[in-house]
């Protein structure tokens, strides 16, 4: 088998222009780097070793890695369906107020009228795509903005909220619920003792395990056939750094959590819906005409993309996310609210714009979205470790999504300049 | 009288890779009208925006003397203060806004800060009956016709105390009868002393009623003449505008024409802002196999506007008419319906219209056949990537590799993009619109090959060009097409510039 040579490699890397001196570009090394894209991961990566560092550890901690995940699985959940509306150059203002009415009706069906959980669920998530398909045909082919559209859904669909809960809590939910939002993998196959870190669930290591696995033959099989179609990949050693440095994180996520209480259903679920998503938004069809539209709606058109169509999808998809977020905020809470979801929206569209998204549409990535909202999440829980107050927590939060679009225009603009 | 009121002189103009002026001079005396002619890119627009101070001093080489003095005009406010007005193509009025208030608009009459409308709306109707629009100050823009704007437009300029009126295409958008009330205010204006320069192309109205015509090529000034001393016609202006040598700029081709392979009959479009008017007229084009046809027309002649109400209805409203492919007659409603009927269209705005910019080669080549690229949905990366590699082989498109984004390409590159867009789709009939608009010299070389090919290849080509030799050079025939409406049919070997120029600008009867 032949290797690809670190000649080939510097043509695929280098992009466009090949202007030397490209801003947004580091070298390292030899290896080179889009800021753009991968300064979200630098960025990440050092707010954790901050906090790490700043709560002795803390941080890092099984419970508190469980904790950070469950507590923000709602909010990771919005940012998937918010970064394809933002891609395709809209927004959505609704899903905080969609998360409540969804939670409501949930209630009202598993609590009050004693519909069995799974159909109550179903109803449910048909539900939000109803309410996202009215949404996505007044932006769509009625022609309103997405802003103005949503902004009333902001307010219709917390009136509904109200009216159906009478300004009250529903509750207990079903168990099953329950456990969804808020609860763990069982011990199916017991403990392991892992010397010095204590006892761990077998199930789920064996679970990081497959994980870790799967991963890597994916890599490999997508790796193999672009070489088989003659594209430049990365050189076998670099592959096999970024192999392990991705089996390494995971290791150190399932450990963790294996030594707390086992898998929280919602990584599980979170884990699902990322890979289906990033699969959706870069291998198919509906996926690329996303990034079309919102990358020149008007050469979309001129291209033959339904444009009109999918918008419309994008906002019935929105509406399912904001279901599910919905069900398994109210679950988690044990109760639907009527103030549930209050102000989601803003931290799932955060999440997408200190996730990389462009102001102005065509550019983010599902992963993007997620390491944006998981910042905000560390922010969020690292600072009130070490007890700041909150006022302090939302400057910082405010801070972070400034200067993180601030860096993407400014990164663009040195693009353009250069051009 | 040989007094002057501007001067232009040594006028050079360079963008990035393009001279668009190259040394122009232009004397305008004062009290005349002063007509510029010249092809679509000639640098009549570029000409008034240096004047106007669009580019102001130093971005530019060349003097400017008005009145006497010499001008550093730092944008459109000091030439503005200078008294030089220019009236765009496009007009800059508010609609949503008055007509009073569009003419006072950033030179509102006020005390203190404080509108006072009384004056604003007795001062506006004064300025209205100078130029005889008989409307109430208070109506709104969007409320009076386009024949109107203009007319406001002009009052606009008079409330500044105009001593130099510049007006671009005034009459583009007219009917005859707004287009010859226009023509005899102007007159009225220079009895009143106000000196007009008016760029035109339709050169019946220049003959009309310039007083002398300064005619621009390439970037460069041919000639200035005297209307009545040197006794011009429309066919001398013809003859300054396009005089002009063919070289062999042209890659040799033997043609091999086939059947008939689309045809449009009785193709009529209206124009989407302005009910009523006529963008396409009754235009009908025949197009056979491996045929290269030409699609002549001045700016605003509807060329494009035929071009995309034909491609999936983009542009347009209360289109009738038919289309034939290969004899069967077909519909087209929507870009996919044109895409399935073989029918492909390579915009004129390749930024606008053409290509997703923030994104690379393969994904921009792919975009508008990702369908056949994909199974179920499913977008097969390896073959894209595939296909591209080959686009960027065969159409010699110059990138580090396919995932080089787009924006930062060439103009021949990007535009190669575009093409390689289109030719995945394996059309039968092409449109190319301005294929080598804004491209280098060598780059167009390779893009008329390209088109060659493509024609070899049995496909029928339709070729829209501002560019005579262009066309003169790579079609087999040529259509003329003049406000809307095909002016003419010309076999190659009968063509040229002159009798082109002359059917395109042939007015309607």
């Amino acid at each position: 088998m032949s290797s690809i040579t670190p000649a080939d490699v510097e043509v695929g890397a280098k992009g466009g222009g090949g202007a030397p001196g490209r801003p947004g570009r580091v070298s390292l090394g030899g290896l080179s780097l889009n800021l753009r894209s991968s300064g979200i991961y630098i960025a990440f990566a050092l707010i954790i070793v901050l906090f790490s560092v700043l709560t002795d550890g803390a941080l890092l901690q099984p419970q508190n890695i469980s904790n950070i995940i469950v507590q923000n699985s709602y909010i990771l959940i919005l940012a998937i369906g918010m970064i394809l509306i933002i891609i395709a150059g809209h927004i959505d203002l609704s899903v905080g107020s969609v998360v409540a009415v969804t939670g409501a009706l949930a209630a009202v069906l598993m609590v009050n009228m004693g519909v069995p959980w799974p159909a109550a669920l179903l109803i449910t998530l048909v539900a939000g795509a109803l309410i996202g398909a009215w949404q996505g045909y007044w932006i769509a082919y009625f022609g309103i903005p997405a802003f103005i559209v949503t902004l009333a859904g902001m307010l219709l669909f917390r009136a509904l909220t109200l009216t159906v809960l009478g300004n009250q809590g529903i509750g207990p939910f079903p168990d099953q619920v329950r456990t969804l939002a808020n609860g763990f993998t069982d011990g199916w196959l017991g403990n392991v003792g892992l010397g010095p870190l204590g006892g761990a669930d077998l199930f789920s290591l064996l679970v990081g395990i497959v994980a870790i696995a799967g991963m890597v033959l994916a890599q490999w099989r997508t790796r193999s056939a672009r070489k088989g179609y003659g594209q430049a990949v990365d050189p076998l050693v670099l592959f096999a750094l970024k192999m392990a440095a991705g089996a390494a994180l995971i290791l150190f996520l399932v450990v963790q959590l294996a030594r707390f209480k086992n898998l929280p259903w919602v990584l599980v679920l979170l884990a699902a819906l990322v890979l289906a998503y990033s699969l959706m938004a870069n291998r198919t069809v509906f996926g690329r005409q996303i990034y079309a539209i919102g990358g020149n709606l008007q050469a979309a058109v001129m291209s033959g993309v339904k444009v009109k169509s999918v918008v419309f999808w994008i906002f019935v998809n929105m509406g399912v996310l904001s279901a599910i977020a919905g069900v398994i905020f109210a679950g988690r809470l044990n109760q639907a609210g009527p103030t549930a979801g209050n102000s989601f929206e803003l931290d799932a569209i955060a999440a997408a714009f200190i996730g990389g998204a462009a102001v102005q549409g065509g550019v983010g990535k599902v992963v993007g979205a997620i390491t944006g909202g998981l910042i905000m999440a560390v922010i969020n829980n690292g600072m009130s470790l070490i007890g700041s107050p909150s006022e302090r927590v939302m400057l910082v939060k405010g801070a972070v999504l400034l200067a993180a679009v601030a860096f993407d225009v400014w990164t663009k603009r040195r693009a353009g300049t250069a051009r | 009288m040989t007094e002057h009121i501007l001067r232009m002189s040594g006028i050079t103009k360079t963008f990035p890779g393009v001279k668009a002026l190259q040394d122009v001079n232009l004397a305008v005396r004062r009290g005349e009208i002063h007509a510029i002619c010249g092809e679509n890119g000639a640098g009549k627009s570029t000409l008034m925006k240096v004047l106007s101070g669009v580019y102001p001093h130093g971005q530019y080489e060349g003097e400017i003397t008005f009145e006497g003095r010499r001008c550093e005009f730092g944008g459109i406010r000091d030439s503005e203060r200078a008294g030089i007005v220019i009236i765009h193509q496009e007009l800059a009025l508010c609609p949503q806004l008055s007509i009073a208030e569009n003419i006072y608009l950033g030179n509102e009459r006020a005390t203190r800060g404080v509108i006072d409308w009384n004056r604003t709306n007795y001062e506006a109707g004064e300025l209205l009956k100078r130029v005889g629009l008989r409307e109430n100050p208070t109506t709104t823009v969007a409320d009076i016709g386009v024949g109107k704007q203009q007319l406001v437009e002009i009052a606009k300029a008079l409330s500044k105390e105009v001593r130099l009126l510049i007006l671009d295409e005034p009459t583009a958008a007219l009917n005859d009868e707004d287009s010859a009330h226009l023509l005899d205010l102007l007159r009225g204006l220079r009895d009143e002393g106000i000196t007009c320069v008016i760029i035109s192309h339709k050169l019946n109205e220049v003959t009309a009623i310039a007083d002398s015509v300064t005619i621009l090529r390439d970037g460069r000034t041919i000639e200035t003449l005297d209307m009545a001393a040197d006794s011009v016609t429309e066919d001398r202006i013809i003859s300054g505008m396009v005089g002009r040598a063919l070289d062999n700029r042209f890659p040799p081709r033997t043609p091999a024409i086939g059947e008939e392979a689309f045809r449009i009959e009785d193709w009529t479009v209206y124009s989407p802002s302005q009910p009523g008017r006529k963008v396409v007229d009754g235009a009908s084009l025949t197009l056979r196999r491996g045929e290269i046809v030409g699609l002549a027309g001045l700016m605003g002649a509807g060329r494009t506007e035929l071009a995309m109400s034909v491609f999936g209805r983009t542009y347009g409203v209360h289109i009738s008419g038919r289309i034939f492919k290969n004899g069967e007659p077909i519909e087209i409603r929507t870009v996919q319906d044109a895409i399935r009927h073989g029918v492909a269209y390579a915009t004129e705005d390749r930024k606008r219209y053409g290509l997703n910019l923030i994104d690379d080669i393969k994904r921009n080549i792919s975009a508008a056949w990702l369908k056949g690229l994909s199974r179920r949905g499913w977008v097969n990366e390896y073959e894209e990537y595939r296909v591209a590699q080959q686009f960027r082989a065969s159409m010699n498109i110059k990138a580090p590799g396919v995932d080089s984004v787009v924006g930062k390409l060439s103009g021949g590159n990007q535009q190669k993009v575009v093409l390689s867009k289109w030719i995945l789709t394996e059309p039968d009939v092409l449109i190319l619109d301005e294929p080598t608009r804004g491209i280098d010299v060598g780059a167009k070389y390779e893009i008329y090959m390209i088109i060659n090919r493509l024609a070899e290849q049995g496909k029928a080509v339709l070729v829209i060009s501002s560019e005579l030799p262009e066309l003169l050079g790579l079609c087999d025939r040529i259509y003329t097409l003049s406000e809307g409406r095909v002016t003419g049919e010309v076999p190659r070997e009968e063509a040229t510039q002159e009798r082109l120029m002359y059917l395109m600008t042939k007015g309607q009867e």
